[in-house]
């Protein structure tokens, strides 16, 4: 939580008049509550619209059910291949000193500003029929497009940066003594990673791994393009709910879409929490 | 440098680079290069007439267009929700901080259609919009509503840090030299927000470009009208126009790696500016 803001409505010379702040709460909540919390209400309400019976059917249909299956594979394995490249990076990064080493973090960056429409075409480029990999991929009758695999792929290139780029910024200004007077007292190097490494980066990794899990469930645009959209086979839990919307069965819609919202209320609490614990430890260490 | 000699006691360099560098080129690089590859296969011709055809042209101008005007919108909100946030008291203040983040943990989707439930005909909004002539959903402006959605938490989460650290002790000398609140906060505090503002504004400009899950639920997408380009994309290769649609990736692509540049170069700034401060 970031107090303090006592400290500048006591001070005179940074305080506000009272009707400057009246009018500035006024516009900046009114805009917070039109465009953020308006459309995460309206989910609930939505999904609950026609009664919890329905609500419930929806949730329990078949389709339903392999769509939340899948969703939950995919980040199975898109969220720990990503942690792991996320410490090798960080590791690499700051704790060496290499040519190249901005460049690099910069391509780490690519996938945030590449579209995810253009992400899942890449994938096509590479393994579809007209792919590079296409025709020796039918040949040996191995489905990556229009099929899981693809769909993992692109969710790994959307979600790859989430993990390195929490832990960067903090390993480096963590920087290396600690892991360097391990090494010196005879720690062996796993030993150092175990002990020192990682309970001094966990809160970041565990806000990393939220926000890679969170984008991996959630991700639509690049699934969408290389999901062959076959009900109970290629359908994760966002293009179920476009199916279903796009079919005009919009409490079912809205359904599926509250427990997607709701993984989102429980990644912005843990996430919370995670600041909140930082600050904890920071705070602690400043302490004589 | 003497100290990457000395630094190198710390094992795992080779195993640790080795293997961020093949997995980032698998998964990153390789694919990426599809796109620059089978562009540069296409004739000029053919590329040009992808890339130029007048219901692609229409959608850059609404991609591109409606961006603008969310960035636009969202720095102006952005900075007054990140000032109301560090600088005043007001019950919720935890809840709405938490919720700030937002359309970073909602799948696009979702936000999509609650977006367009909200401002259909006879949604919550859309029903009093309409009386007064409004249409938002399955128009230009609905894009609008959806892309402001999504780029919200971008300027929000850049100005909050720097308007944190953001030394009191020059407001209190502008305030001792007779400066008049407002004169102290345009003259003093906003110039020392500046790059903070223009690399949120970019950010949420950026994404607000490629965004696609909760734009195409509430835009109607009309051909000429209200299609956004990763829409034509999408299209393209559903008719299995492979050459067009890597042709029109290619041009956002340029324009994403445009944006990554100048906004790395405004993050820069923005850490040196931070940086420079006592």
């Amino acid at each position: 939580m970031r107090s303090g803001a006592a400290r500048f409505e006591a001070n005179t010379a940074t305080r506000d008049p009272g009707w400057v702040k009246a009018v500035i709460l006024a516009g900046s909540l009114g805009f917070f509550a039109l465009f953020l919390l308006l459309p995460l209400i309206a989910v609930f309400v939505e999904a609950l619209r026609r009664g919890w019976g329905v609500y419930l059917a929806a949730l329990a249909e078949p389709d339903a059910l392999s769509a939340i299956r899948l969703t939950l594979l995919i980040a199975g394995i898109a969220v720990p291949l990503n942690l792991v490249f996320g410490v090798a990076a960080a590791w690499a990064i700051t704790k060496f000193d290499f040519r190249g080493k901005q460049l690099l973090i910069t391509f780490i960056d690519l996938p945030f500003s590449v579209s995810p429409v253009i992400a899942g075409l890449v994938f096509v480029l590479v393994f579809g029929a007209q792919g590079w990999f296409g025709s020796w991929l039918s040949a040996h009758d191995i489905k990556i497009i229009f099929a899981v695999p693809g769909m993992v792929l692109a969710t790994v290139f959307v979600t790859f940066p989430f993990v390195a780029r929490e832990l960067i910024p903090l390993m480096q200004a963590q920087g290396r003594d600690e892991e360097e007077a391990a090494l010196v007292l005879g720690a062996s190097g796993w030993h150092m990673f175990m002990k020192v490494t990682l309970p001094n980066i966990k809160w970041a990794l565990l806000y990393g791994v939220i926000l890679c899990n969170a984008r991996a469930m959630g991700e639509f645009g690049a699934v969408s393009v290389v999901s062959g959209h076959i009900r109970g086979q290629t359908n994760t839990m966002p293009l179920h709910v476009e199916i279903l919307y796009n079919e005009y069965q919009f409490a079912a819609a809205f359904a599926v879409a509250s427990l997607l919202a709701l993984l989102a209320l429980v990644t912005l609490i843990v996430k919370t929490y995670v600041e909140w614990r930082s600050a904890e430890v920071e705070r602690q260490g400043e302490a004589p | 440098m003497a100290h990457v000699r000395a630094s190198r006691v710390l094992p795992g360099f080779g195993l640790s680079l080795g293997f961020t560098l093949a997995y980032l080129s698998l998964i990153v690089l390789v694919p990426l290069s599809a796109v620059v590859l089978r562009t540069a296969g296409m004739s000029l011709a053919d590329f040009w007439q992808a890339v130029s055809s007048p219901r692609v042209v229409a959608s850059y101008r609404l991609t591109f267009g409606a961006s603008l005007l969310a960035a636009v919108i969202n720095t102006v909100f952005g900075f007054l929700l990140a000032w109301s946030l560090v600088r005043y008291r007001f019950p919720g203040k935890r809840i709405v901080d938490a919720l700030v983040d937002l359309p970073f943990a909602l799948p696009t989707a979702v936000a999509g259609i609650s977006l367009t439930a909200l401002y259909a005909k006879n949604g919550w909004l859309g029903q009093y919009l309409e009386a007064i002539g409004i249409k938002v959903a399955f128009t230009p402006l609905g894009v609008l509503v959806a892309l402001i959605f999504i780029g919200l938490p971008f300027v929000v989460r850049t100005v909050q840090p720097v308007l944190e650290d953001l030394d009191t002790e020059v407001e209190e000398a502008a305030a001792s030299l007779g400066a008049r609140r407002w004169q102290t906060v345009r003259r003093v505090v906003l110039p020392a927000l500046l790059p903070a503002l223009l690399t949120g504004f970019a950010l949420a400009f950026a994404r607000a470009v490629g965004e696609y899950g909760s734009v195409i639920f509430i835009a109607g997408n009309l051909p000429m009208i209200s299609e956004i380009t990763p829409l034509i994309i999408i299209t393209k290769l559903e008719q299995y126009d492979y050459a067009g649609a890597t042709a029109v990736a290619s041009v956002m692509l340029a324009a994403s790696f445009l944006l990554l540049l100048v906004i790395n170069g405004l993050q820069g700034w923005t850490d040196r500016r931070s940086a420079k401060a006592p």
